[in-house]
């Protein structure tokens, strides 16, 4: 029997490397360039007016910013669950940026995920979804970018761990995850719809922290946005589901809050509140409202959890902890105050499958962000000191099943867990 | 060796209201500003979050957000012929430390000076003769009036969503509101706060007995609140830790809920905590400052060159600070000369404990706020007839009562031993029925040729500086007056029903152990007359031009409210001097 | 996550205020955070004596419990814990009186210019318990403090309150009005300092400790408040019970 896996095994094996190599070696998955298209930039200002936006919509300054560098000099670690990848500098410097890469190069990194050098981009970089932009949206942003100063920063090159290492694997991913093509409008749908898809699934790239993955780290595309355990957070479901997604929020409420950072119901923290600082607070109202439409589009799921009776242990002992802890911002009737304590009781955060996000703000405390628009930015002040893991688990409990919310209990161990898991964590 | 840090615009020594204030203002201008705090920068979620605020032993029985006496302190007499002892822990005042300054660990009590206040001098002389006024009583004119404020009154109210109700508007006496306040422009931003049973049940003994009681004007929001800076604030719950403790849920007004969140956003403004400034540093020919020199946390000492210098670091602290840079004439008692010290004024406060039947009366003290209140003010100012009780001044009287926490709330009757049985069982009986304000009376304290700051001789501090040194007593008319407004106030508890009460006049000497508020003033006096006044009506030095004195430093007497809204608006309508007149032409404002 | 421009530290050196190690630093650009910041109290742990040997413990619990005698409804200063506050204050900062000014020269002024003291409180009860001991042992035929008759021990505490009862070597009104106010402080504090063992003071008057929302509350006047008294580390509901 042994012998008959080992030869399955063997075979297998060989195929895989059969494919890999026909696919590297023959199949060109570069896009035939127009060789009339002459080098982005110099005098059209309105070409780089729109490159401006774009990079910011694709929210380049996220990832290619780096402690104590200018603006888009790279080095900042990108944390992906294979390892830490340095982000490169993507200012015009010749040695240590892109000032050398021709536009057809920077088009291949951007909506193809190769490098100049040939060498496959790793997901990090979010080509898949940066594919959706044209061909015309990506030479905006080179000329944006070659208005940059040149900034001189070295970026050591990645080494991800064993058999991360291998750019070579890329390929493999590439041909299960990446489907090269700019995006094309739906003409049964609105045009805030379209325009709306276009930003989610293009430069926005939110399916990169909101859709589930597989092993590989490729999209679940039947589980499209519905979210996905992201650097000790869980970024939330933002379909329209009723109970975890976007189904209680109004355009105007998704539009507040992709434009201030603040809504009556939620206020972004951890990676949103980045987000929103660098990207969709400085989009137009038009965008964000057909972002807002898009995502409502999405149907959520009709699976349905029974809200715990009052009389459980956990309902009675985290409503004696709401009611003496929590109460103070979060008001009796899980409230809040629009726009500055969040409202539990209509937050689809709070009742995600996953609770990681709500457990790690209680436990470490939370900043939210400031905009121009709402620069209060208030915080959330830590209570892991103050509750045990059983303590804890009741309330998280208790504010998932209160207020007309229904969703799955939380045990001390998921508090254990968390706990352990955030304790090497910086951020 | 000192390091030249570069050049700045402006430095603010002190980021409490005023430094805040200035902060924001001179930023808006586009000036490059530098505050420097001396104490630490605080925030609610990490330094008074509502999970340990409430912690009576930590913040009131141990002072843990004031300064320290050891980092620096004062010395004390009442007399001349006395010598000064070192303050070794803090007892009649709380000095602030900390970036908020006293606005964090305020009541948020936020009240308008009366318009005859700003022209105490002249209104009194005029009403009953120089010959009624005590012969060494030093009290001056503002050199401002009410009418010169109210707009920046208005502003600092609605900057703090001031909850309130108006009693005079634009002349218009309004039921319900105070009818002796000056008239204002607009309503409060925020409706008066809901009043716990003591409070409303004292107003209605008001009421019987011909009085017209108000809400106490409250920096504790009546409910959710947007203010014209962007920052949110959020409704007050009535938790009873408000004054010594910093909010936690975003509900009192301080330069951290009101200003701090869109200042520190400005790419023009940096703030250094931590940093203790020891010097304003002035030139050769005295007249221009350069900046100022601080020290860090490790000793090294700094140099911020500057061209415009904003003192904002608390009444005692601009004075000392003022001392030891050499700016300004020292004020000598004895010649009567100088003006670096002069007019150094506190509070004249006292209470009356009311015990209730505990079977028909329970007051829950521990619902309230700090700036909770039903207050008249019929006793405040020149409000009444002065003539026939030999005294000046007073003071708004009310049920105030902040707080319920236990340690300092053990009221017995008189008689009752002080432990034991029948102490633990009097603890146990009348905790829930008795009506205990605090800061009952809340009166006037006027100016004396007496009363005053200097340097100490002897007693040194941390970095080897003297000591500010304070020559504070009561005076007769502080103490008549005292007693008549007490008695007021008694009256008014015993209308009530309360089958005990217990006064507590204030008595003399002045006490450096018992507890009178924060709202020391004077030292650094703003007044029309360069010989007796530290800085012009705009705040600004007669000696400096390019330096500003914020704060109640200013006051040449404090009138029978609390301080923080008269010193705010103060801070506005000096901003405003600077922003239109003194950029555009840098010199003396004010041409004597 | 940290963006854009951060809190940056300036000075390494420490510098020692109110318990709490700080540093100078400058804020610009956002307000700053850290997680998991701020300074929570620490909770007292039960155990022996830190500060006070057996005898000195035993002589405080004996006051403390002619100070707060037990009754039927609430227990004494002894049972409550008021020793045990004492002994761990008298351990920490306020033992020390870090944080005041103890500089010299120590002059004996007029009241009103408050303490003049070189020792702080945790020499004061050294000297104070020992001077007491000496008197009680010489008064009462060998007996410490904490072995009198109820109504002895009532007499010495009234004598040093009036000052009718004189302690060599110590000033026995002062180290009573000292002991007088921490064993009263400690019966009312949070249980977390050591005292108010189960907030019984706090049963005993109807105070409902530290909570923070009263807004349901403020409107019902002359309605008692009925929920129990929560501690900062909580109340006995805060844990579900095992079914």
């Amino acid at each position: 029997m042994f012998k008959r896996l080992a030869a399955l095994i063997v075979t297998f094996v060989v195929l895989a490397l059969v494919v890999c190599v026909a696919y590297f070696v023959w199949f060109d998955r570069t896009i035939p360039m127009d060789p009339s298209i002459v080098r982005a930039g110099g005098q059209d200002f309105a070409g780089i007016e729109r490159g401006r936006y774009l990079t910011t919509a694709a929210d380049c300054d996220a990832c290619h910013n780096g402690p104590g560098t200018s603006p888009f000099a790279g080095g900042r670690s990108v944390e992906t669950p294979f390892g830490i990848i340095l982000a490169p500098n993507i200012t015009p410097d010749r040695e240590t940026g892109i000032g050398a890469w021709s536009d057809v190069d920077f088009d291949r990194a951007v909506r193809q995920g190769r490098r100049r050098d040939g060498s496959l981009l790793y997901p990090a970089m979010p080509f898949a979804y940066y594919a959706k932009m044209s061909r015309d949206d990506v030479r905006a942003i080179r000329a944006y970018l070659n208005t940059l100063a040149p900034a001189r920063n070295k970026v050591a090159p990645n080494q991800l761990p064993f058999p991360f290492s291998i750019r070579a694997s890329m390929n493999v991913w590439d041909a299960l995850y990446f489907a090269p093509g700019a995006f094309r409008s739906d003409g049964a749908q609105s045009p805030a719809w379209n325009r709306g898809a276009y930003l989610v699934e293009g430069p926005g790239h939110c399916g990169a922290c909101h859709t589930p993955k597989t092993l590989l780290g490729g999209d679940e595309t039947s589980q499209a946005f519905q979210g996905y355990a992201i650097q000790g957070w869980f970024a939330p479901d933002i379909t329209n589901d009723e109970r975890r997604g976007l189904g209680g929020w109004s355009v105007e409420d998704i539009v507040a809050y992709l434009k201030t950072g603040h809504n009556r119901i939620a206020a972004a923290t951890g990676p949103m509140a980045e987000e929103v600082a660098l990207s969709s607070s400085r989009m137009t109202d038009t965008d964000l409202g057909a972002i807002a439409t898009y995502l409502k589009a999405q149907p959520g799921r009709t699976d349905v959890v029974a809200t715990l009776p009052s009389s459980d242990q956990a309902m009675t002992s985290g409503g004696a902890i709401y009611r003496d802890v929590c109460s103070g911002c979060h008001a009796i009737d899980g409230k809040g105050v629009p726009n500055l304590f969040p409202a539990l009781a209509d937050s689809s955060s709070v009742r995600s499958d996953d609770p990681a996000s709500l457990i790690r703000v209680i436990l470490r405390g939370a900043r939210s962000v400031a905009t121009s628009a709402e620069p209060t930015a208030p915080a959330m002040p830590a209570f892991g000191w103050q509750l045990n893991d059983e303590q804890l688990a009741a309330v998280v409990t208790y504010i998932r099943n209160s207020w007309g919310s229904s969703a799955p209990t939380v045990s001390p161990d998921d508090v254990r867990k968390t706990r352990a898991a955030l304790a090497w964590r910086s951020d | 060796m000192t390091r030249k840090l570069p050049h700045k615009d402006v430095v603010i020594i002190g980021l409490g209201w005023t430094g805040s204030i200035m902060a924001n203002e001179l930023t808006d201008e586009g000036l490059d500003v530098v505050a420097i705090e001396r104490g630490p920068w605080r925030d609610a979620a990490t330094d008074f979050p509502p999970n340990y605020d409430q912690d009576e032993l930590r913040y009131r029985i141990r002072h843990e957000l004031f300064l320290r006496p050891d980092h620096t302190t004062f010395t004390f007499r009442n007399k001349m012929s006395q010598t000064a002892l070192p303050i070794r822990t803090w007892g009649a005042f709380m000095p602030p430390n900390g970036v908020g300054g006293g606005g964090v660990h305020w009541n948020a009590e936020t009240w308008r000076f009366l318009p005859i206040d700003f022209v105490l001098k002249t209104h009194l002389t005029e009403r009953y003769g120089a010959g009624f006024l005590p012969p060494d009583m030093t009290i001056q004119d503002y050199g401002v009036t009410y009418d010169d404020l109210e707009p920046h009154y208005d502003r600092f109210e609605y900057l703090c969503g001031t909850s309130g109700l108006a009693g005079n508007l634009n002349g218009q006496i309004q039921p319900g509101g105070n009818p002796f306040e000056g008239p204002r422009s607009r309503p409060y931003p925020n409706p008066p706060q809901a009043q716990p049973f003591s409070h409303t049940l004292f107003a209605k003994a008001a009421r019987e007995l011909g009085y017209k009681p108000f809400p106490q004007p409250s920096g504790n929001m009546s409910q959710a609140y947007k203010n014209p800076l962007g920052v949110r604030l959020g409704p007050c719950t009535y938790c009873g830790f408000c004054e010594w403790f910093g909010c936690g849920n975003n509900s009192k007004a301080s330069p951290q809920t009101t200003i701090l969140p869109v200042l520190v956003r400005k790419s023009n403004f940096l703030a250094r905590d931590n940093c203790e400034v020891t010097r304003i540093n002035i030139d050769r020919s005295g007249k221009r400052a350069t900046g100022v020199t601080f020290v860090d946390t490790s000793g090294e000492e700094w140099e911020q060159p500057a061209d415009l210098v904003i003192l904002s670091a608390y009444t005692v602290f601009n004075v000392q600070l003022l001392l030891l840079s050499g700016i300004g004439k020292p004020y000598d008692p004895i010649a009567n000369e100088g003006v670096i010290g002069r007019n150094f004024t506190h509070q004249t406060i006292s209470d009356v404990t009311g015990f209730f039947d505990k079977a028909k009366f329970n007051f829950n003290p521990f619902i309230a706020s700090g700036a909770i209140g039903m207050c008249i003010d019929e006793f405040n100012g020149d409000n009444f007839d002065h003539g026939p009780h030999g005294f000046v001044g007073g003071g708004y009287m009310g049920q105030v009562q902040t707080n319920g926490r236990p340690i300092e709330t053990t009221p017995v009757p008189l008689g009752t031993p002080r432990w034991g049985a029948a102490w633990k069982a009097a603890v146990r009986d009348n905790y829930l029925s008795t009506v205990k304000p605090g800061t009952g009376v809340h009166g006037s304290f006027y100016s004396y040729r007496d009363v005053y700051l200097d340097l100490d001789p002897s007693y040194k501090d941390r970095l080897g500086r003297p000591l500010l040194r304070m020559t504070i007593d009561f005076h007769e008319n502080e103490l008549k007056q005292n007693a008549f407004l007490t008695d007021r106030f008694d009256e008014i508890i015993k209308a009530m029903g309360a089958k005990e009460t217990l006064k507590e006049y204030r008595k003399g000497p002045y006490d450096i152990t018992k507890y009178q508020t924060t709202h020391l003033c004077g030292g650094a006096i703003m007044g029309a007359d360069p010989s007796t006044s530290a800085i012009n009506r705009y705040l600004q030095s007669w000696d400096v031009s390019n330096l500003f004195v914020m704060g109640a430093s200013g006051f040449p007497q404090n009138a029978g409210y609390n301080p923080t809204g008269t010193l705010a608006a103060l801070a506005y309508w000096s901003a405003d001097a600077i922003r239109s007149q003194y950029l555009k032409n840098p010199g003396p404002l004010v041409h004597v | 996550m940290n963006f854009g421009r951060r809190a940056l530290l300036l000075s390494t050196a420490l510098f020692i205020g109110s318990g709490v190690m700080v540093r100078a630093g400058t804020v610009a650009g956002q307000l700053p955070w850290r997680p998991g910041a701020g300074s929570p109290p620490e909770p007292v742990l039960p155990g022996s004596w830190v500060f006070f040997t057996d005898s000195e413990g035993a002589a405080i619990e004996a006051l403390a419990d002619r100070i707060i005698p037990p009754d039927s409804d609430t227990p004494g200063g002894k049972e409550a814990g008021s020793a045990i506050f004492i002994d761990r204050q008298l351990a920490g900062p306020y033992g020390r009186q870090e944080g005041l000014y103890v500089r010299p020269p120590f002059l004996k002024g007029v009241k009103e210019q408050g303490p003049q003291d070189e020792g702080g409180p945790a020499q004061q009860y050294r000297v104070g318990l020992a001077a007491l001991d000496r008197h009680c042992r010489a008064s009462y035929g060998g007996k410490a403090f904490a072995e009198l008759a109820d109504a002895d021990k009532d007499a010495t505490l009234a004598g040093l309150e009036s000052a009718t009862v004189k302690l060599d070597g110590a000033d026995g009104k002062a180290f009573f009005e000292l002991a007088l106010k921490d064993v009263q402080q400690g019966f009312f504090a949070d249980p977390i300092y050591g005292g108010n063992r189960d907030m019984v003071a706090w049963r005993m008057i109807g105070y409902p400790g530290a909570r923070y929302d009263y807004r349901d509350w403020i409107g019902r006047h002359n309605e008692r408040f009925p929920l129990p008294p929560v501690s900062i580390t909580g109340r006995s509901d805060w844990t579900p019970r095992k079914s």
